[in-house]
């Protein structure tokens, strides 16, 4: 449990999220529209689609390096969720084996196909939303949400949710030292120490949202989440929502590597 | 001005699992007035505390916020007038920056901009706090967390201050920068504690808590220095009240 509360570390996302780069400095509004349009354009591909995928890698790229946010760390997290699409895509070898590729001796079925599509499906838009967040920071990102017009109930459970997860990994962290204090020499905890673990783990942090919710409600807190500064749309913001939706057009309508295929083989004697 | 009255009669609350918390509470405590609650741990102070800025509501009895007679319709205005500093930082400070975080009342009492960071500044200044304002609060020492929770409260201009054990977890310098801090302050203050000495040090005035009950309210030396009534009720006379010639 510790190491997954490690490998989160969702104190190192709040870090990145406040820092001070060209791409932090554009409006959440325009990042959280980019990455909705990026991600709806990669799960329109059709199932067997791997190539054409390619080009979309370019987009968390480019973020990512002028954001001055360490790949690693977005990777890492990635590779946290990626259990959930294995388990998704995982039986599709055994049930489509219809060859579809043939490479000479090697043939590729539909299967492996559409698994490595999902599993490219899956590292681009999940890449995506982390990078977001990593370049904005949750809270510029849910107010540019709300001023986006997405519900404000849905944007205060948002926020909740992510301000929660530092409370329940910060006591999660804590029982663990607890229980590996006492554990001396015998290194197994058996399942029903962790079903217990769990069990408190999960009252103390209804305890202690109840406590933050008093908090807040004690400081005039009616459900809307207040910013000091609105965030204004600049010229740059438009050109950043623009460009970004017409090379995702372009790469869904023409396929970039394929047409690098047909060009360079085209030139092969 | 009676703002800054708080005024408690009959006050009894009865928990869902049946526990009588508070058995009939009653106290007035007049404008700009340090008054320290003590009793052992499950005396009430807690219960009676949350009572005070309407997040409890009473099974019995009542409570009047300066002219305002504490009901359902009225806790807005209780919650202006009173600000409370919780008895764990980390409940308190939630926003992703120090500024952010004193900003929170401020913006949700609505009022513009220009004059929330002018709030901001004086309170982070005023527990001298200024330094950290761009940090995030987790990143903060227990110390710090204290002031700052401190500020938020004071951006709201709050009439009263009710704090719950502000002193604890708190190493001796910075216990001793809340103590002038505390001291410093006009406001009537309501300090829930079990730091007898920063109670002689704060407080004129001592309200002794036993399971839910007053069992004794008055000056501060005089209650603290009866040391059977302190034995009796699981508390124990201030060291620096026994000796009060020097070492």
């Amino acid at each position: 449990m510790r190491e997954t509360m490690n490998w989160l570390d969702i104190g190192q996302m709040d870090d990145m999220g406040r820092m001070d780069t060209p791409v932090h400095r554009l409006d959440a509004r325009a990042k959280a529209m980019v990455t909705m349009v990026f991600i709806v354009t990669v799960v329109s591909f059709g199932r067997y689609e791997v190539s054409a995928l390619m080009p979309f890698f370019l987009y968390p790229a480019v973020l990512l390096s002028l954001g001055r946010i360490p790949p690693g760390a977005i990777l890492k997290r990635i590779l946290v969720a990626a259990p959930f699409a294995l388990v998704i895509g995982v039986f599709n070898p055994f049930i489509d084996r219809q060859p579809a590729i043939v490479l000479g001796p090697v043939s590729i079925t539909g299967g492996w196909l559409s698994f490595a599509s999902i599993m490219l499906r899956f590292a681009l838009t999940v890449g995506a939303a982390l990078t977001l967040v990593a370049c904005t920071g949750m809270h510029r990102l849910c107010s540019g949400l709300e001023q986006l017009g997405c519900p404000r109930v849905f944007v205060a459970q948002l926020l909740f949710l992510y301000r929660y997860l530092f409370a329940v990994a910060e006591d999660g962290g804590t029982m663990m030292r607890g229980v590996e204090l006492r554990l001396t020499g015998n290194r197994h905890i058996g399942l029903g120490v962790y079903g217990s673990l769990i069990g408190h783990l999960l009252l103390r942090s209804m305890d202690r949202a109840e406590r933050v919710y008093l908090a807040m409600v004690a400081r005039g807190f009616d459900g809307e989440i207040r910013v000091m500064q609105k965030t204004v749309f600049r010229p740059v913001d438009i050109a950043f929502v623009c460009c970004w939706t017409v090379l995702f057009i372009a790469a869904r309508v023409w396929n970039p590597a394929a047409e690098l295929g047909r060009l360079l083989a085209g030139r092969l004697p | 001005m009676s703002h800054h009255i708080v005024e408690v009669a009959g006050l009894s609350y009865t928990y869902q699992d049946g526990t009588e918390a508070l058995k009939s509470v009653a106290f007035r405590i007049e404008h700009g007035a340090a008054v320290a609650i003590v009793g052992s741990n499950g005396a009430g102070k807690s219960t009676l505390l949350l009572h005070l800025n309407g997040y409890l509501h009473p099974t019995g009895g009542r409570i009047r916020i300066g002219d305002v007679m504490l009901t359902r319709e009225t806790v807005a205005e209780a919650r202006r007038a009173v600000g409370m500093v919780f008895q764990n930082p980390d409940d308190q400070l939630f926003m992703p920056t120090v500024a952010e975080d004193v900003a929170f009342g401020p913006l949700n009492a609505g009022l513009p901009p220009d004059e929330v960071g002018r709030r901001v500044t004086a309170a982070l200044d005023r527990v001298g706090m200024g330094h950290v304002r761009d940090r995030p609060p987790y990143r903060l020492s227990a110390g710090e967390k204290r002031a700052v929770a401190i500020a938020t409260v004071l951006a709201m201009f709050p009439d009263i201050l009710v704090m719950d054990e502000p002193s604890s977890h708190l190493d001796p310098r910075s216990r001793r920068r809340l103590i002038e801090l505390l001291k410093s302050f006009e406001h009537t203050r309501i300090i829930a504690t079990h730091d007898l000495e920063l109670v002689v040090e704060v407080c004129s005035r001592v309200i002794i808590m036993d399971s839910g009950r007053v069992v004794a309210d008055g000056q501060m030396t005089e209650l603290l220095n009866d040391e059977s009534l302190m034995l009796a009720h699981g508390l124990e006379r201030p060291h620096s009240l026994r000796h009060l010639h020097p070492h």
